[in-house]
């Protein structure tokens, strides 16, 4: 048992701490503190800068142009992006679709679209749940009919991150209706130029709009935008579920949120003494950061797994359950730091309109982003989903 | 023992669900919440119609109610249809503090609907903390900053607390009086706030102190956690509606143990919180009110975060979308944990008042 790291992992991450103080933009990393709204340009300046030092594709081969990082390296990075407030890569592409087309599209799929995801010529967006297929994602009703060299497209997604300014999806489609659910179900990239494509903005309850519906009618998709074979999308879909699993606990994000909880509490005012002094509150404050202390460990034990080619399977459940858990007590506890002030409206989601807010601790929106956070329990497999799955690989052997 | 409305609390709460049933809807409630006032001046006046205003004054006072069970079953109301027009600030915190001073011309027009109040007690730094006051008067001016004060904007008047030598004391400033500037902003649940800032201006005095400010404030205790367990009532009851409709795997959700149980695990605990309303209402007079408010408040502040959390969780994606009802509903069940004292704020009061 050794828990420190590695001189060559050491020497990583002074790297990495290196770039981040030369090359993360001020002005952005300022906007990620203050959890306010990033533009499309600014997380395609990140991108770029990202790209230029090679570090955009971080968990491709070098032979796509990526990084080739090591699940260390990438749990290095992911720790000093989220201490120096860098924004998350958009990860639709780099850790989504890009290693889904290494593995099952052709040669012509890989050359052509893994190149425009490095330079930014694409947004990708994913096409997978519906209306009615949330956690029963195998439910999924949106068509794709073959027509000659098209597949005409009829259906409705839901949930599209930050489909707005993205440029293609990867969907989940249904080919063929009379197969049993998971069997009939490809996976094919449209292009939303496309006309019949029609974007629809989802406003969720902090007022940010992050996500949307994706509604298709008739859309004429060429045959060649198919990935791998026809029906055998839910294999490529779980592929890449499985795929990237560590990061999953947040723990980076969660470390950071704490430290600023901390700030917050420091400067807060509580009976003429600092809230962080008091017992109550400081308390509340040592036991998330015990459960965290825990869970960075957890996590490093499945990162040095999948470092050593072991797929992480039920621990990436486990730790998305608990990672969600903490990371939303942490944003509980930032809105009770500012006491009064987590009532004001932070964001009507304009660019500057954070300048209106009174915010005397400078926290930025705590309770808009304590709202928007219980997204976290919920995307991605539910925590019920997830709870099922390691009920149902523990104790009766197989998922 | 009788644990039923009177006749006329009977009367007032099915008056007052029904109309906000059919005119308090969340088509027009979310272009309320949209609009640049921040609460329809149509509503409050129908409020005034209707009595609820009244409801909250005693009859010496020129109302028909005022106790804590009207106030209780007057906010239950509000918080179920998520209402956020001001009345708790306006009318009953602001109301019932011109009441005390002796000021029945005004009570009246609020009761009327006619005036519109905004109480500024809490300062930039002062927390939930009620004696901690730095704005100054002298010689009836007044000079210093309040914090996310309610309504504002829109009140003739503004109740406004400061330092006079060691004593706090209430004073009544005009909204048009000098030195006076109020920056706006809208809040995260519904309706407006402001910062509040006085720079030597002239307020009259009230003749009311820091002890008639708290008598006030046990009133406002009441009405925050009944408006919060009607919001409360409205999740609940939302989420098990979903959980019956909501399909996944080819059976509706509720059926699923893992759900069912959860569902009742909130049902058990809302029987908890209406009995904390009704100890909050029923306790008021008494000589331990501030235990009982503080245990109220808190039970509420802790229940209120599980049914929010819980109703979001379990409704999954939908929940987190602004149109739907539970998001206004479960945004006003947790902000009410930061008004008038936080969960925590009441554990520690509850546990000082407990040791004297």
């Amino acid at each position: 048992m050794d828990l420190s790291y590695s001189s060559e992992e050491q020497a990583f991450q002074t790297e990495v701490r290196q770039f981040l103080a030369d090359e993360l933009p001020k002005e952005i990393a300022e906007k990620v503190r203050l959890d306010q709204d990033l533009t499309k340009d600014d997380m395609e300046r990140w991108h770029a800068i990202l790209n230029t030092r090679g570090w955009l594709a971080q968990n491709w081969p070098k032979e796509y142009g990526g990084a080739e990082w090591s699940a260390v390296q990438r749990h290095i990075y992911d720790t000093e992006a989220a201490a120096a407030h860098a924004p998350r890569i958009v990860p639709f592409g780099f850790s989504m679709l890009g290693p889904v087309l290494q593995k099952f599209g052709s040669k012509e799929q890989q050359d052509y679209w893994l190149p425009r995801m490095l330079d930014g010529t694409d947004w990708w967006c994913q096409g997978y749940s519906e209306p009615g297929a949330g956690s029963d994602l195998a439910s999924l009703k949106t068509k794709a009919v073959r027509d000659g060299d098209h597949y005409i497209v009829n259906g409705q997604k839901t949930w599209t991150t930050l489909g707005q300014f993205a440029n293609m999806i990867f969907c989940l489609v249904r080919t063929d209706p009379d197969a049993k659910q998971q069997e009939g179900i490809s996976f094919i990239l449209i292009d939303m130029d496309t006309p019949g494509v029609e974007v629809r903005p989802i406003i969720l309850l902090d007022g940010t709009h992050e996500v949307n519906e994706v509604w298709f009618t008739d859309v004429k998709v060429p045959v060649e935008n198919l990935v791998g074979e026809e029906n055998k999308g839910w294999t490529y879909a779980k592929y890449l579920l499985t795929h990237e699993r560590t990061g999953l606990g947040g723990v980076g994000s969660s470390e950071a949120g704490l430290k600023a909880v901390k700030r917050i509490a420091k400067a807060a005012n509580h009976n003429g003494k600092p809230l962080l002094e008091n017992p109550h509150f400081a308390a509340r404050v040592a036991q998330v950061e015990i459960d965290l202390r825990a869970m960075a460990t957890t996590n490093l034990r499945i990162i040095s797994k999948a470092a050593a080619g072991e797929a992480p399977g039920l621990e990436a459940s486990m730790l998305k359950v608990k990672g969600s858990i903490l990371r939303q007590e942490i944003n509980d506890l930032a809105r009770r730091a500012v006491g009064p002030y987590a009532m004001p409206f932070a964001s009507e989601a304009v660019e500057g309109a954070n300048d209106r807010i009174p915010d005397p601790l400078d926290a930025g929106p705590v309770a808009g982003q304590y709202f928007n956070n219980r997204k976290l329990s919920i995307f991605g497999g539910s925590n019920e989903i997830q709870r099922g799955i390691i009920a149902k690989v523990t104790m009766s052997g197989g998922a | 023992m009788n644990f039923n409305l009177t006749e006329e609390r009977q009367m007032l709460q099915d008056t007052l669900r029904r109309y906000l049933r059919e005119q308090y809807g969340t088509e027009r409630r979310n272009k309320i919440l949209e609009s640049d006032t921040g609460f329809s001046p149509e509503i409050w006046t129908e409020l005034a119609e209707l009595g609820v205003l009244g409801a909250l004054f005693t009859e010496e006072q020129g109302g028909f109610g005022g106790a804590g069970f009207d106030i209780a079953v007057v906010f239950e109301e509000l918080g179920r249809a998520g209402v956020v027009e001001p009345v708790l600030d306006s009318a009953l915190l602001g109301g019932r503090l011109l009441a005390a001073a002796g000021k029945p011309d005004l009570v009246e027009q609020v009761i009327g609907g006619a005036l519109h109040l905004a109480v500024a007690h809490g300062e930039p730094d002062s927390r939930y903390d009620l004696d901690h006051v730095n704005t100054t008067a002298s010689d009836n001016t007044l000079t210093g900053r309040k914090a996310v004060v309610m309504n504002a904007e829109a009140a003739d008047h503004l109740i406004v607390s400061a330092k006079d030598g060691d004593s706090i004391a209430l004073y009544l400033v005009d909204k048009g009086a000098q030195g006076l500037d109020i920056q706006g902003y809208p809040l995260l649940a519904g309706g407006r706030a402001a910062e509040v800032t006085l720079d030597n201006t002239p307020g009259e005095p009230l003749g009311l102190t820091l002890a008639d400010y708290e008598a006030a404030n046990r009133l406002a205790l009441i009405a925050q956690c009944a408006e919060a367990l009607g919001a409360m009532e409205t999740a609940t009851a939302l989420t098990k509606d979903y959980l019956m409709t909501r399909k996944q795997f080819g059976r509706p959700i509720g059926t699923f143990q893992a759900l069912a149980h959860r569902m009742s695990d909130l049902l058990i605990e809302m029987e908890q919180a209406r009995s904390a309303v009704i100890n909050a209402a029923g306790y008021v007079e008494d000589k331990d009110a501030d235990l009982h408010l503080s245990a109220s408040k808190n039970l509420i502040g802790r229940i209120g975060r599980l049914v929010a959390e819980e109703a979001i969780q379990m409704h999954g994606g939908i929940a987190m979308t602004q149109e739907y009802e539970l998001a206004h509903i479960a945004k006003r069940i947790v902000m009410a944990d930061h008004r008038f004292g936080d969960t925590d704020y009441h554990m520690e009061r509850f546990i000082a008042l407990s040791a004297a």
